[in-house]
C-alpha cells in the first residue's frame, strides 16, 4: 500500500482557501450554464451543514442573491431557531421564518407518528417526548430500532420498535423535510433562484437523507466534503461559534438526537475517518487500531458502509424508465 | 408446507417476485447477493415471528441466523425446540 493511503489523524487536512474558491466557482458555474437561475435558496437549520452551505453561496453570489429560509415545527430546538437567526443576520441575507407546524398538523404528520408510538407505550400522550435509536452496526448484528420515550415527569422508557411502528414514524417525520423541500422550491420559483441541498459527504454516501425530501436539490456544494472538512470550513469562514462548536443532531424528534445515535455506527469524527478508510482501501485492522476498536468490528463497519450505500442507491437514483428517452441524452 | 417452504416462499414471492424455485439457491447469502436489504431483514424476522410464534430477540439479528434460507430454517428448528 502507499503511503498516500495510511491513515492519520491529518488525512482529513485540505486547503480552505483553495477549497473556497474551488467551490464558489463551480457554483457561479452551475448556475450559469446548468440551472440558468439568478440566485440560490438555502433552508438554513441552524446545524453545520446548512449554515457552511449558506456561507459559500454568499462567497460566491454575494448576499443580495441568496435568500435564506428559516423551517421550524414542533420538535425543532430553540437553539437550532435561534442559530439559523443568528447565521442569517451574520451573512446578511434576506431570509423568512415559516412555521411548519399548522401544515404537518393539517397532513396528519404528528397523529400518525403518535399512534404508531402508542401502539408500543400505549400511555403515550401529551407532553411526553421521543426518539429513535439504532443498535447493530458495530457489532455484527444487523441494524434495528428502539424507541425512546420521556413521560413529562422525566422517567424514561426504552421498547424495541417492531417493523411497522418504525416504518409509520419514519414515513410521518418524513414529511417534515418533505414540506420543508416544497416551501423551499416555492421560493425557489417565485425568485426565479435554484435551491441548494446541504449534504455532507457522510449524509450524501450512506444515503442520510429523506427522497424528495432533503435529499432533492439543484445543487449540493459540500457533498463532497467529509463532516469533519466542514467544521474546519465554518471555522475558516469565520461563522459564529455558536454554530461551529453545536453539536450534529437529526433536529427531528422531540428528545435530543444524535445523528450517530439514529443513523451511523459511530460519532462523526469517527465515522468521517472510517468512510476515508475504506475508500482508500486501508484495512481493517489499521482502522481498528486508530479508532481503538478490535478488528471485528472494524470489519463491521465496513460492512455497515456498505450496507448503507447498497440500502440507499435507490434514493440516489431518477426514477427508472422502462426504456431510454434517448432524445433527451443530449441535453445532460 | 414445510418450514423451508413458506420461508422460500416468502423470499421468493416478496423480494424476487418469483415462483421459479432455482432463483434462490439455499445457501444464498441475501446480503451479497443484493436480494434482502436492512429494511427486508427487519421484515423477515416479522415473517417470522408472526408465521412461526417464535421471538427474534436483539443478540440472536446476525447473519448467522438469517442472511440465507437455511441460516433461517436451522434458527427457526432451534427456536421451535427451546
Amino acid at each position: 500500500m502507499s503511503n498516500c493511503n495510511m491513515l492519520t489523524e491529518n488525512v482529513l487536512d485540505f486547503d480552505k482557501d483553495t477549497e473556497v474558491e474551488k467551490i464558489t466557482a463551480r457554483l457561479k458555474e452551475i448556475l450559469r450554464n446548468n440551472l440558468k437561475r439568478r440566485g440560490l435558496v438555502v433552508a438554513i437549520s441552524g446545524g453545520i451543514d446548512s449554515s457552511v452551505s449558506a456561507a459559500l453561496c454568499v462567497k460566491a453570489l454575494g448576499p443580495k442573491k441568496v435568500f435564506g429560509l428559516l423551517l421550524p415545527e414542533r420538535d425543532s430546538s430553540s437553539q437550532s431557531k435561534s442559530r439559523g437567526r443568528l447565521l442569517a443576520e451574520n451573512l446578511g441575507i434576506e431570509f423568512l421564518t415559516h412555521d411548519i407546524a399548522p401544515a404537518l398538523e393539517a397532513l396528519g404528520c404528528y397523529q400518525w407518528r403518535d399512534e404508531a408510538i402508542r401502539s408500543v407505550v400505549p400511555e403515550y400522550g401529551e407532553g411526553w417526548k421521543n426518539k429513535i435509536v439504532i443498535s447493530g452496526g458495530i457489532d455484527g448484528h444487523y441494524n434495528h430500532f428502539q424507541l425512546v420515550v420521556q413521560s413529562p415527569d422525566g422517567a424514561m422508557k426504552t421498547e424495541r420498535l417492531p417493523l411497522k411502528e418504525y416504518l409509520q414514524i419514519v414515513a410521518a417525520t418524513n414529511y417534515k423535510q418533505r414540506i420543508r423541500k416544497t416551501i423551499e422550491y416555492f421560493h425557489a420559483d417565485r425568485l426565479n433562484y435554484a435551491v441548494v441541498g446541504t449534504p455532507n459527504r457522510l449524509e450524501y454516501d450512506q444515503g442520510f437523507f429523506v427522497k424528495n425530501g432533503d435529499g432533492s436539490a439543484d445543487v449540493k456544494p459540500i457533498a463532497h466534503l467529509y463532516k469533519t472538512q466542514v467544521y474546519a470550513l465554518a471555522r475558516h469562514l469565520k461563522l459564529p461559534e455558536e454554530i461551529c462548536s453545536a453539536t450534529p443532531t437529526t433536529d427531528t424528534y422531540s428528545l435530543p438526537q444524535g445523528q450517530d445515535e439514529f443513523y451511523f455506527a459511530l460519532p462523526y469524527q469517527k465515522m468521517d475517518y472510517a468512510l476515508w478508510a475504506h475508500n482508500h482501501q486501508v484495512p481493517a485492522k489499521e482502522l481498528a487500531d486508530f479508532l481503538g476498536v478490535n478488528e471485528s468490528q472494524a470489519e463491521w463497519i465496513y460492512r455497515d458502509i456498505e450496507s448503507k450505500r447498497r440500502a440507499t442507491a435507490y434514493m440516489h437514483a431518477k426514477a427508472f424508465l422502462v426504456e431510454d428517452v434517448v432524445e433527451l441524452n443530449s441535453y445532460g | 408446507m414445510s418450514a423451508e417452504q413458506k420461508i422460500r416462499s416468502y423470499i421468493l414471492e416478496n423480494y424476487l417476485f418469483t415462483d421459479d424455485e432455482s432463483a434462490l439457491g439455499s445457501d444464498d447469502s441475501f446480503l451479497e447477493k443484493g436480494i434482502i436489504d436492512s429494511t427486508g431483514i427487519l421484515e423477515v424476522i416479522h415473517f417470522l415471528e408472526d408465521e412461526f410464534k417464535v421471538r427474534v430477540e436483539d443478540d440472536e439479528m446476525v447473519p448467522e441466523n438469517l442472511d440465507s434460507v437455511n441460516n433461517i430454517v436451522q434458527f427457526v428448528a432451534k427456536k421451535q425446540a427451546i
